[in-house]
Formats: C-alpha cells, structure tokens, sequence
C-alpha cells in the first residue's frame, strides 16, 4: 500500500477499506495540490487491488468533510486551452469516474455486466464544492441528521462551475431544475432537503455516518453501479433537446439566469451549457464536455479576477493582512456602543451577534433603549421565520445592555462613537466617556464626515483614537473602513482588525481624508448619473445601464435611498467649508430644483428620482424631469452611458490610490465591491482597469474628459504606469479572450485595438472589433 | 433572367386551431393536398405540369415532419416526377415557399413550379419542434431570447402604442375581415376543405367576430405579463432596451394573431409556358426580399424587408397601392406604419391573421393570395405582402397586377 499525505486508509477483515480525510496544513480539508496526487492513486489502487471489496470515505476532520477545493491552487491556472490542458482538467473528473465504475468501460458495463466496487460516503459535516462532488462519485451517501452538514457547490460565488462532476451528477440525481437552483446560485442544502432531492441516500444520527456507510458497502460487496450507468436511466423530470418539458425548462431557466446575471458572469452561461449538453451524453462524455467548459472560464479574466478578490484577498483582509505583526492579541470582550441611532443600533447589533457584551449609550435610557429595540425587531423576525430559537434570541438581546450611565462604560474592552456627526457634541462625548474608560480602552469612532484626526485632539489619548467607518444597514453592509490618524498608535490599529475579525466584516484601511475612501469614488458616480439626466438622458437608460453593467441598484435609487437631501446637505457643508476651493459639480441646480423647488427629497419622503406608494413601494421615474431637462431626441447608446458611469467610479478609485487614500490596489478592489456594490464580475475597480490594460484605460479615461470634462482625466501616476508597461496588480499583460473584450466597454475595446495599430472606432460593430483585437493576437502568437 | 408570374392561386378556409375546430379532424396531409390539386383542376392542365413544389410548415415534426410536401404530392395524384420541399423560415414560410417557387421559375430551373404552406397547429401544437434558438443555452444567452409576446410587447413600449392602439387595431381587423366575407372579396381562392366522404367541413374562415369591441377587447388580461415578469424575459429584453422603463405588456389573445388550422397554394410559371397551357397569368413577381434584424425585439423586420424589396424595385413606399403585413401582433403593423409612414387605409384592407388567423407555415402564401385577389378586384397596380418572423428576420414580395 502506498503511503498517502492527505488521507489514511484501513482495511478491515471483510475487505472494506475506511479512507479518512485529513489534508495537512489547511484549516478543513480542500482539495488541494496533495490530494490532488494521492486520490486518483489510491483510486487506481482500490479498483485494481483484489483486497479491496468496498470502501467508506468519510473525514478524518471535525469541521468538515470537505469544504472544496483550495482557491490559491486554481488561481494558478495558466488558462491555456488546449489538448495537454484538458487532459490536466480531466484529473479528477476521470479518478472519479473510475471510483463509480470501478474502471471498467461503459461497454464493458452495458455489453458485459461489470459493476463497480461499492463506495459509500459518510457526511458529518460541510461538503462543499469538489467535497460534494468527491462524495457524489460515491454509490451511496450518507449524512448526519445535524445542522453541521450542509451540501453545496459554491464556485460560481467565484466565477467558476463546478468540474468534478457536479454538473453531471446533481442533475442525474435530482432533476435539471434543482440543479440549475443549486448551482447558478451556489445556494447550500440542508440535510433534508438533499435527502428530499435524492441527492443524500440516508440520514441517520451524528456519529453512526461510518457504521452505516459501512453496513450498506457489506450488503453491496456483489458489485453495484450509479443508476446512471444502469440501462434504460433517465434524468428525472426529464432532459434532452427533444424533451418538451426540458426545453421548456431552459427556455425559461435561461432566461431567468440572463436576467440575474445581466450576462456578466461567464460561468453562469458555461453551467447551463454544462446542464444542457452534459443530460444528453452518458457520463463518461459528459463529464469531459464539463471540463472543457471549466477550463474555458480560466481563460477569461472574470473567474481570475473573482478569486482573486473575492476570495484569496478578501480572506486575507479578512485575517488581517493590514495588522500590525507585532501586536498581541488584543482581548475584545465588552464594547461600549456611544449612541443608539441607527447607526449605534446597527453596530450594537453585530457586535453582540458576534457573542460580545454590549453597553448602549445615549442620553436617556429611553433613547438607548432603541438600540435594544432595534435588535429585537431583526431577531423576531428570525423566530418567526424558524432560522432561531427563542432561547437563542433571548441571550443574544441579553448581550446588548441600554444605559444613560457613563459609569457603565467602565470595564468596556472598547468604544464605538456614533453618536450625532457633529464636532461639539463628539467632543463632549469623549471627554466623558474618557473620564470611565481604562487608559487601555481604544477609542473608535463611526463618524463619516469628520477627520478623524480633528476628532483625536479632543482625546487625552489620541494614540488610542481610531476611525472605524460602518455602512448602513450595518448588519447588511459587508465593509469595515478602518482610519487611522497620523497619531494612531499600532495597538489601536491592531484592536480594530481583532474586533473586526469578531463581527466578521471585510476591513480596508484608509487615509484619514475627507470621505475616505468610498464616500470620495461613490459621490462622482451619482452626479454622473445626474448630469447625464441634466443632459437630456432618458433615467430608465441610466438606470438601467448601471444595472446591466453589474451594478446591484441604479444610481437614482440608491440616491432616493439614502435621500437626496443628504446628497444635498452634503453639497452645501462642503462648499460652506471649502469656500472658494469649493469646486461645483455641476448638479447644483438639480439638487436645489429637487429639495426646494419640486420637494422631491428621497424616497423616506415619498417621492425623490421615483414616485413611491403609501408603503414605501418604488413606482415608476417621476414624470416631470424633462419640463426641466428636455429628453435629448437621439439618445445615446447603453455603451456611452455605460462608460460614464464606469469611467466615474474608475477615475476617482485611481485617484485614491494615486493620492495614497487606499495603500494598495486590493484595499480599493474590496472597498468598491463590499462598499458600493462595484460590479462583482470585475474584481473591482483596479482589476478592471489591470483587464482592459492601464494604456486603454488612459486611453479612454482622456477621451472622456475631452467630450465631457476634466473629472475625467487620469492621474499622472497612472499615466506613468500605463508609459512603462506595468501592472497594477503587476505580472505578465495576458492576451485578451473574446469573452473578455464582449464584456468590456465598448470604448475600452476600441483604445486596445487602436493600441495594437488596429483602425477602430466606437462607430464600428464592436462584434467586428474584438474580431480584429483577436486576429491580431493569433498572428502575433503564430509569429 | 425569366420572369415569374402568378397563375392562380387558392387556399382554405381557417379553422380554429383547437380540439372543437372545424379543420382539428382534417389531417396536415389532407390540407395540403387538397390545396395542391386545386390548382391544376382549376386551370384545368396536367397535374405534371407542375415540377416543384415548396409549401412552408414550421412545426414539421410528428404527421407535418419527413417533408410533407412530397407526401402531399404523392396524395394528391401528382406524377412520381413532381418533386417537393417542405420550408422553414418560422411565420414567412409560405412567403419564401412561394418565393422559392417564384426563384426556379425565375431562374430556368423550373417552367412551372408552385409555392404554399400548411399548418395543422390544433394536430401539431406550435413549438412542437423544440429548436436550440430556446433551449440551448449558448443560444439564447447570445441572441438575448425572449418569447415574440414579449417582442410585441415591446415594439409597442418602445414606439409608443397603448392597450387602446392596439386593440382599435384589432377591432379594425375584424371589422374588415367580416366586410371582406360579406361581399365575397375572398371568393376567387377560397377552397373549402373536405372530409374523407367529400363532404365540406369548412367553407369560411372560422374565428371572425364581427361583433368584437373596444369593451370587449378591454376585459382581457394581457398574455404575456406573467411571462415577462416571472421568468426574467422582460429583464432580457431590458438587457438589449435599456431605455425602456417598464414593458408595458399590451399584447392579449384578442389583438394577436388566432392560433388556426389551414393551407394555400399558388402556381408560378414563366410567360411561354403560360401561353403553351392557355393559362392567363394574373400577377408579376416585382421583387422579393429577405432579411435578419435584431432578434430580441425580434419582429420589426417587415420595414427593412420591404425596403430591401422596394430598394430591389427602384421603388419607393408611396409606389405601393396595397400593403399586407401578417398581423401577428396589432403593435408589428402599427409600427411598420409608423416606420414607413403608410396609411391604416391602405394596409391589410381586408382584416387579417387578428380576425382569421396565422396558420404558421401557410400563412404567407395566403395573404400573397389575397392580394392577387384584391389587386383585381380593387383595380390597382401594386401590392407588397410582408411578415415578420421569430429569430429577427422579415421577407417582402411586390407584385404587379397583369
């Protein structure tokens, strides 16, 4: 027997081998480069080895069974499409394929009655992603009846299909519909409900999953086979393009994925594909039509881009990549919460959702009270729902403690100020919470209008004052901005990640500036939005541009969400501040005709950008826009609308970095996309700019401030960059896909061509363009 | 290059395209060859005469598959010479099979040589073929697929056509159709379908209500909203539109085409072979023209065709005398109006697939008929008979009155 690294294997005396999980150096077991060696050996071993009779795999983990593959090794992939790559692809999904057949043919299956060795699965926990698929390769599987297992396949969260054979096997198990559900979505099952659609054999209670496993592989050692592989199989419900109620499935499974993707994500294409083409082949095909399109999607920059940010530098952020290294942990067991406004309310919440006490603090106990409130109300909803026990949102109110009392705050482990965003009132508030604190305490504060380092003069302790800027709804908003100030000290730096790391946001650290970060890039896009409208645009093409281009909510409805008169309040601080450096955006006017003039304010005062319902509900565009701004008669195109309002949020992103707001190109990426909702598929806003190539992003970015003005034009740093050849995130420029250049700006697309010595212009199919992008590339690769 | 001429033409009557229809009990095969061996009998030549037959049928599956054209050949008592084919460009099928006639007449490939269509759509449900154009998703993520309910729906949001537009449309439609019957405008081709006795189970179109209102009209729900809405067609269509706010789904069973039962034929020949069998010509191909357009609004191809089609003609839109455009949806010929500033006056005067309904595959053979017919009977010069078609496409034929 072979020595293995990532599992171990014990054969007892009916034949039956137990293979336990335990990958070395990974926090649950993945699919990584090791496993990726000993499974297709051992596989080979068990199907050739006559001492085997049967094999149970189950983990040799209590956190999982197997959580998926491991990211950083498919970030490696060299995205080359060819026969020696769809070979390497081929690795697991032939070992698997092999485990269900016990390496025997189809045609010696169908003309000559081999049966696989029987394999069984055993699930105490997470199987997620080439987890599930490992476990789907197996005859038969069975969990335990705990809330610990959850069955899914996540890669599409990445850009990625599942290539071990979830495609394939989900679909042959439970229907096309599930499937599509399942992995479009990348949505987890539960135990029933995978026992329910037949994807899990048996449940029985934590504990006994090796028992029965085992007990079923005894009872099957005469040979058993995948029902796909027994004669006569057919998909249940129905597949195949011959099938009317299949075809009738995809017509509109098709279309519901185009309209949640807007087309954007690649993988979400490739899995229906895989689901459409794979039903109608028997498995060994199958499985190899998968791979291909598997590693298609490595070809193009989405899924690169995807895993990049949104896992391998989230996950990183996440641990603390920003931390100061040589700061003990810092011990976060009480938080006192200044304020119990909805801000204060939503960070007291997930402070105690993360199992810290809470004090809440605000004036009176009635006003801190609603802080209490404010929870209470999530959490009945939770109980009414069935996603909590009572118990439990009893003890998590319980957490959250209101008080009026400075005296309260005195053994907190921390201070989140969010009380009223103005400088006296803050002042005061830190000299008397400073007054109970110990001197260790840090002192953060939620402002987001005011500099932090103005704030710290107010402190005794400004080494301990620190900016931690929450968004709202807090529980909802996934980024943490964390500001020091030029006199933070590292230990309060390092508070903030290890409190951080309790409620599990995503931090980025940021200048001490005016808006921070994502307060500086977001507004520009919004009064691009408006300026367009000022021009005569139609707001159901801005709007909706802005939502085809990936963006999660139009900027006319995040604007009448978080009320116009903010935006406007905003605008007239600033300008009252700046004076004459105060520089117009030019949507002035619309501002003031907006809240003075038509009393349009936002949605929270029922009519703003959109008419609303009694309830709230959004209706349809206010109708009296172009009594104001009359509608241009030839409207632009969606790729001119797009580019503006992609090139707004481009340039001020740039411009951060160039200026040192953000300090590195993954803190902007993760800003833009946890912040604002930055359009995923990109990988933000840096890696979109890296995709296109930093020439055609000069490019483009100097063409718009010549037709529409200097907010437009690119930082020198980057027009530095673009000059020598570099990188923002650095490596070798690839060549561009055609899936690549079809998602791109039109414009963007035209300035690579023209930068290659391509005639191009926006006025020429763009279809024709990328044609001529891609021929080049060829001939350049064949010279 | 030959001229071709139209020599007759003929075809049945429509019957409601469900189980209770008149024509449900009558098979794809029957129509077909019934409308077939009309024509000879009529002219009164030999049925060998005729030496290609192109009828369109787009669901050719089940009974209408394996080209039923040349069973109906063999059915109908032509020669073993006659060949067939059967065409599928989806709703201008039996316009390009006429076409396609007309071409191997034009070209000297056939003297004689007929066009037509057939569509059982109660015996062969619509859709029955399946087609990668819905189901594979390499297709429909490219071409931004939507259902042609929706297509309409959006012609009329994006160019401005309310309920009330369309359904004054529909009233129209029938209004005319049922004027058209009433004084015999449909005499000279209508062909009534017999059954296995020879006995008539059909003589007039069977889905007219002369009756039919702006009240009547308005108490229906429209067809397509729940489509649109609930499995993502109306994003899809936004994807492509993004100037549209919202689809307003206009489109209801009383303003679009009724789902019906039905043949048509008619014979092309060139001038010596009229003249050798004694037969009068009755119309002059003038130009034809096919085209693809954008597929997700997917129906506004009639404009470009019959400007292809005009362009191939040296003429021009107010050249025309009578247009006829399929009237799949009210909002496609409210828009082809629009577009080609045509007056309601001159266009499909004598109602259409609305009031009688759009055998698929038959469809546009008939209205080339009906207006062989009308030419005459109006005493006008031109027509230009136009459909529009599933997948982004629009085919033209003008014709010139002998």
């Amino acid at each position: 027997m072979t020595d293995y690294t990532t599992f171990s294997v014990d054969l007892d005396s009916d034949g039956i081998a137990l293979l336990k999980i335990d990958v070395p150096n990974q926090g649950m077991n993945v699919i990584d480069d090791n496993l990726m060696k000993d499974l297709p050996a051992f596989i080979d071993e068990f199907v050739t080895n006559d001492d085997y009779k049967g094999l149970v795999i189950a983990s040799g983990r209590d956190n999982a069974f197997m959580a998926g593959a491991d990211l950083r090794m498919l970030e490696q992939q060299s995205g080359d499409l060819n026969k020696d790559a769809f070979e390497a692809g081929m690795t697991l999904n032939r070992a698997f394929r092999k485990l269900e057949t016990g390496g025997h043919t189809d045609r010696q299956i169908q003309r000559e009655g081999k049966k696989a060795k029987p394999v069984a699965v055993a699930l105490e926990g997470l199987a997620l992603g080439g987890g599930l698929e490992l476990a789907l390769a197996g005859h038969y599987r069975v969990a335990a009846d705990s809330p610990k297992v959850k069955l899914g396949l996540p890669e599409v969260l990445v850009g990625l299909l599942p290539g071990g054979g979830g495609t394939q096997r989900i679909p042959r198990l439970a229907g096309l519909q599930n499937a599509a559900q399942m992995i479009t979505t990348g949505a987890n099952l539960d135990v029933k409900k995978a026992k329910a659609q037949n994807i899990i054999n048996e449940i029985v209670e934590p504990g006994k999953t090796i028992e029965a496993a085992t007990a079923w592989v005894k009872d099957n050692l005469g040979g058993t086979l995948q029902p796909w592989d027994v004669k006569g199989f057919k998909v249940p419900g129905g597949a195949g393009a011959m099938n009317p109620k299949a075809v009738q499935f995809f017509s509109a499974a098709n279309a519901m994925a185009l309209a949640k993707s807007k087309d954007n994500f690649p993988a979400i294409k490739a899995i229906m594909s895989c689901l459409y083409e794979g039903t109608q082949l028997p498995m060994t095909k199958a499985v190899e039509v998968e791979t291909k399109y598997f590693l298609t999607l490595f070809a193009d920059p989405v899924a690169q881009n995807m895993i990049r940010t949104l896992f391998v530098n989230k996950q990183a952020a996440e641990k603390g990549a920003g931390r100061p290294k040589d700061i003990a942990p810092v011990e976060i067991k009480k938080v006192g919460v200044l304020g119990a406004g909805l801000m204060g309310s939503g960070i007291a919440h997930v402070t105690a959702k993360a199992g810290l006490e809470v004090v809440s603090l605000d004036r009176t106990d009635e006003e801190a009270q609603k802080s209490v409130a404010y929870t209470k109300k999530i959490l009945d909803k939770r109980v009414k729902r069935g996603k909590m026990t009572q118990e439990k949102a009893d003890a998590f109110l319980a957490r959250i403690t209101p008080t009026s009392n400075y005296d309260d705050l005195k053994d907190v482990d921390l201070i989140i100020e969010a009380v009223f965003e103005r400088p006296d009132v803050k002042a005061d508030v830190i000299k008397k919470t400073e007054a109970v604190i110990r001197e260790d305490v840090i002192f953060a504060s939620n402002t987001s209008t005011l500099p932090i380092g103005g704030l710290a003069k107010n402190s005794k302790r400004p080494e301990n004052f620190i900016g931690l800027h929450f968004f709202s709804p807090v529980e909802r908003m996934p980024l943490l901005e964390i500001i020091p100030h030029e006199g933070t000290g590292d230990k309060a730096l390092a508070a903030a990640f290890d409190y951080n790391r309790k409620i599990k946001k995503t931090p980025i650290v940021v200048k001490d500036v005016r808006g921070f970060f994502t307060n500086q890039v977001f507004p520009p896009y919004i009064t691009e939005a408006v300026l367009m409208l000022m021009e005569g645009v139609k707001p159901a093409l801005i709007e909706n541009s802005a939502l085809n281009l990936g963006l999660p909510i139009g900027p006319f409805a995040v604007a009448d969400d978080t009320t116009l008169k903010l935006g406007y309040d905003v605008m007239k601080s600033t300008k009252e501040e700046l004076g004459d450096a105060y520089k117009p955006s030019g949507t002035e006017d619309f501002y003031a005709l907006m809240i003075e003039k038509v009393d349009r304010q936002g949605r929270r005062f029922g009519a703003g950008f959109y008419n609303y319902a009694e309830d709230g509900k959004r209706l349809n565009f206010w109708e009296g826009f172009s009594d104001h701004y009359p509608e241009l008669n030839v409207q632009p195109s969606q790729a001119e609308v797009q580019q503006r309002l992609m090139y707004s949020q481009l340039i001020p992103t740039a411009r951060t970095y160039d200026e040192g707001v953000v300090f590195d190109p993954q803190s902007a990426d993760l800003g833009a996309i946890f912040g604002w909702g930055f359009p995923a598929w990109t990988g933000g806003p840096m890696s979109y700019i890296d995709t296109i190539g930093l020439p055609a992003f000069v490019a483009t970015a100097d063409m718009l401030a010549q037709r529409h003005g200097e907010r437009f034009n690119p930082p020198q740093s980057f027009r530095d960059m673009a000059d020598k050849g570099e990188a923002l995130y650095g490596g070798e420029a690839k060549a561009y896909t055609k899936g690549a250049l079809n998602r791109m700006l039109e414009a963007d697309v035209v300035k690579i061509a023209n930068s290659m010595g391509i005639a191009a212009s926006v006025d020429d199919l763009k279809a024709a363009t990328v044609a001529k992008i891609l021929s080049a590339q060829a001939g350049k690769q064949a010279a | 290059m030959a001229e071709a001429f139209i020599y007759d033409a003929v075809r049945t009557p429509r019957g409601k395209g469900k189980k209770d229809g008149s024509l449900h009990e009558i098979t794809p095969l029957q129509l077909a060859s019934q409308v077939m061996s009309a024509i000879p009998e009529r002219l009164n030549i030999d049925k060998g005469e005729v030496e290609d037959v192109a009828f369109g049928c787009v669901s050719p599956v089940g009974e209408q598959g394996a080209v039923i054209t040349r069973t109906a050949i063999l059915d109908a008592g032509f020669p073993i010479q006659t060949s067939g084919i059967q065409v599928n460009r989806f709703c201008g099928s039996g316009l390009e099979a006429s076409n396609i006639a007309a071409a191997k007449v034009m070209s000297g490939e056939c003297e004689i040589a007929m066009g037509g269509g057939v569509e059982s759509m109660s015996r062969v449900p619509m859709g029955s073929d399946g087609g990668a154009m819905i189901s594979d998703p390499q297709a429909s993520f490219d071409a931004y697929f939507v259902p042609q309910g929706i297509s309409a729906d959006l012609i009329a949001t994006k160019y401005g056509f309310s309920r009330d537009d369309v359904d004054a449309y529909a009233v129209e439609s029938h209004k005319r159709a049922s004027k058209a019957w009433e004084e015999g405008r449909f005499d000279k081709s209508i062909l009534p379908v017999k059954d296995v006795m020879g006995v008539d189970v059909l003589a007039k179109d069977e889905t007219i209500r002369p009756s039919t209102d702006m009240q009547a009209l308005g108490a229906l729900n429209p067809s397509f909203a729940m489509l649109g809405q609930n499995f993502g067609f109306n994003d899809v269509a936004q994807l492509k539109y993004p100037e549209v706010e919202k689809i307003n789904h206009v489109h209801h069973a009383g303003n679009s085409s009724g789902i019906v039962d039905g043949a048509s034929a008619l014979l092309f020949g060139n001038k010596a072979a009229g003249e050798r069998l004694d037969i009068k010509p009755r119309a002059r191909i003038v130009s034809m023209a096919s085209i693809g357009s954008e597929p997700t609004i997917m129906l506004t191809g009639p404009e470009v065709a019959a400007q292809k089609a005009l362009k191939t003609a040296g003429m021009d839109a107010k050249d025309i005398d009578l247009y006829e455009l399929n009237e799949a949806f009210a909002a496609v010929v409210l828009r082809f109006m629009q577009a080609l500033d045509v007056d309601h006056s001159i266009m499909n005067v004598n109602g259409g697939a609305i009031a009688m309904g759009h055998p698929l595959g038959a469809t546009g053979a008939m209205i080339l008929g009906t207006m062989v017919d009308e030419l005459e009977r109006a005493d006008k010069e031109t027509a230009l008979v136009t459909l529009c078609i599933g997948g982004g496409m629009g085919i033209a034929t003008i014709i010139e009155r002998i």
